[in-house]
């Protein structure tokens, strides 16, 4: 249980996978804007990378290791994150249109996302059982969003402040991301 | 080589089984949607500025193909020309809609109204009506840090030099997006065929309107006597003109001549105000 709970705490603030790690950072940047859709995206992130994560852990251990085709594992987790996130957009689309209009778009952006598909691979060199890599699941996907609703607050301050020129926009998002992980720098070697 | 088979066989299978999941899960989750409903979007001017009282120009496609009861003819910037179209598409019959500008109901410039206070801070009217209702004497007056203009989905409102913002009837389509977004309630829109304009806001007595701005509306009546068709009322201190009343009936707008402050002026067509601009 303890180590379930430093796992957990491990993912989403020492090992946070976009400020530590820097992974996911084509939807850090896109959706920061505005502090709602944030959420959203946050919510939605983290149910995909859970659920998909489940899905490939299954896969490694009942296809991939028995054959002997580990050197399959990226490729393999590909299709099966992409085609995944595919059928779970039809499904909400169809049975909870209310969720679908709440963040189903965030779906398609973060199909074939690097965060997506680095979360189960990392669990899978690092050999976790399965409740194990659930929870490293939850975790990150919990990490990325607080992440992200770290910056989209910011970020919304940030378009009434007195910015240079040259800095507008994407440049000052990133010297403050930069300023963020430089903050959560301070967590390394807790665990 | 048994390597390379179980590599073609592994690929093949994974691509077959998810190829094969997703096409059932389209046949068996596929949801209807009426072709008409694009149609209909893509004749509409896409502000979405929400003037037709739906969140987005799709919103109100899909409602008006959708619910007969929806009239075709709601979106206000597209005017007829959209309504028509609208109809057309959707079988529906489509009635006239009036024309309407936005106009700011101020005209206490940098030069006729006085500065309560010097304000230093975000340069957006609705946070600096945070701060003791504004940096503007009159309270009910226009702040100018330009809200309304950088709201507006037809760019129609630019800020002028003396503080005001300045609405291009050419490009205004009437959405009434300025109305809703302007935190002093100071942008009211008139039918483009209206006669008269007050050009204030403001509900303090006469005494003390006058001592904050020089252009104000001082609630005196001389407008509302001399209207021979009862169209001018004086609430709060403020002239209040029925615009069906003054449109309809209205031959001669005696009241612009007789207001001691200038509040009440003639409302110029953009056409004039374009032509006079040609000539001088």
């Amino acid at each position: 249980m303890a180590e379930y709970f430093t796992l957990f705490i491990g993912s989403v603030i020492v090992n946070n996978f976009v400020l530590t790690k820097f992974l996911g950072l084509c939807i850090f940047f896109g959706v920061s804007k505005n502090l709602n859709a944030s959420v959203g995206m946050g919510m939605a992130v983290t149910s995909v990378i859970t659920l998909s994560s489940i899905l490939a852990w299954i896969v490694y251990h009942f296809v991939l290791l028995p054959f002997g085709l580990t050197f399959l594992t990226t490729i393999v987790f590909v299709v099966l994150i992409a085609s995944f996130v595919q059928l779970l957009e039809l499904i909400i689309k169809k049975q909870a249109p209310a969720l679908y209009n709440m963040w189903g778009i965030y779906l398609v952006l973060i199909a074939t996302n690097c965060i997506v598909l680095s979360v189960p691979l990392l669990s899978v060199e690092s050999d976790y059982a399965f409740v194990t890599s659930i929870v490293f699941a939850v975790g990150s996907g919990m990490g990325f969003a607080l992440a992200l609703i770290l910056m989209a607050s910011l970020r919304e301050k940030l378009a009434y402040a007195d910015v240079p020129k040259p800095l507008e926009g994407m440049g000052i998002a990133f010297i403050v991301a930069g300023m963020l992980s430089l903050a959560f720098l301070g967590f390394s070697g807790m665990l | 080589m048994n390597t390379a088979i179980m590599v073609l066989v592994v690929m093949g299978a994974v691509g077959i089984v998810f190829g094969v999941i997703l096409a059932i899960a389209n046949k068996k989750f596929a949801m209807e949607v009426n072709p008409l409903i694009h149609e209909v979007d893509e004749v509409l001017p896409k502000g979405q500025c929400g003037a037709c009282g739906y969140a987005g120009c799709a919103n109100y496609a899909e409602a008006v193909v959708l619910n007969p009861e929806v009239p075709p003819n709601l979106c206000v910037p597209g005017k007829d020309a959209v309504a028509n179209l609208v109809a057309e598409l959707t079988g529906k019959k489509s009635e006239q809609l009036e024309v309407r500008v936005a106009h700011v109901c101020c005209s206490g410039t940098t030069s006729k109204a006085v500065a309560s206070y010097a304000y230093k801070g975000i340069h957006d009217c609705a946070a600096a009506k945070l701060i003791q209702g504004g940096p503007k004497g009159c309270k009910y007056g226009c702040i100018g840090f330009g809200t309304c203009a950088v709201n507006c989905p037809f760019g129609a409102l630019q800020m002028g030099e003396d503080g005001l913002p300045i609405v291009d009837q050419d490009l205004c389509t009437g959405c009434g997006k300025c109305e809703s977004v302007c935190p002093q309630n100071v942008i009211a829109m008139l039918p483009a065929t209206a006669k008269v304009k007050v050009d204030c806001n403001s509900r303090d007595k006469g005494i003390d309107a006058r001592k904050l701005c020089t252009a104000a509306c001082i609630g005196c009546g001389l407008c509302k006597r001399n209207c021979s068709y009862g169209a001018i009322e004086i609430v709060n201190n403020l002239a209040v003109v029925d615009v069906k009343i003054c449109q309809d009936q209205c031959t001669e707008a005696t009241c612009v001549g007789k207001c001691p402050t200038k509040a009440i002026k003639t409302f110029i067509p953009q056409a004039e105000v374009t032509a006079a601009e040609a000539i001088g």
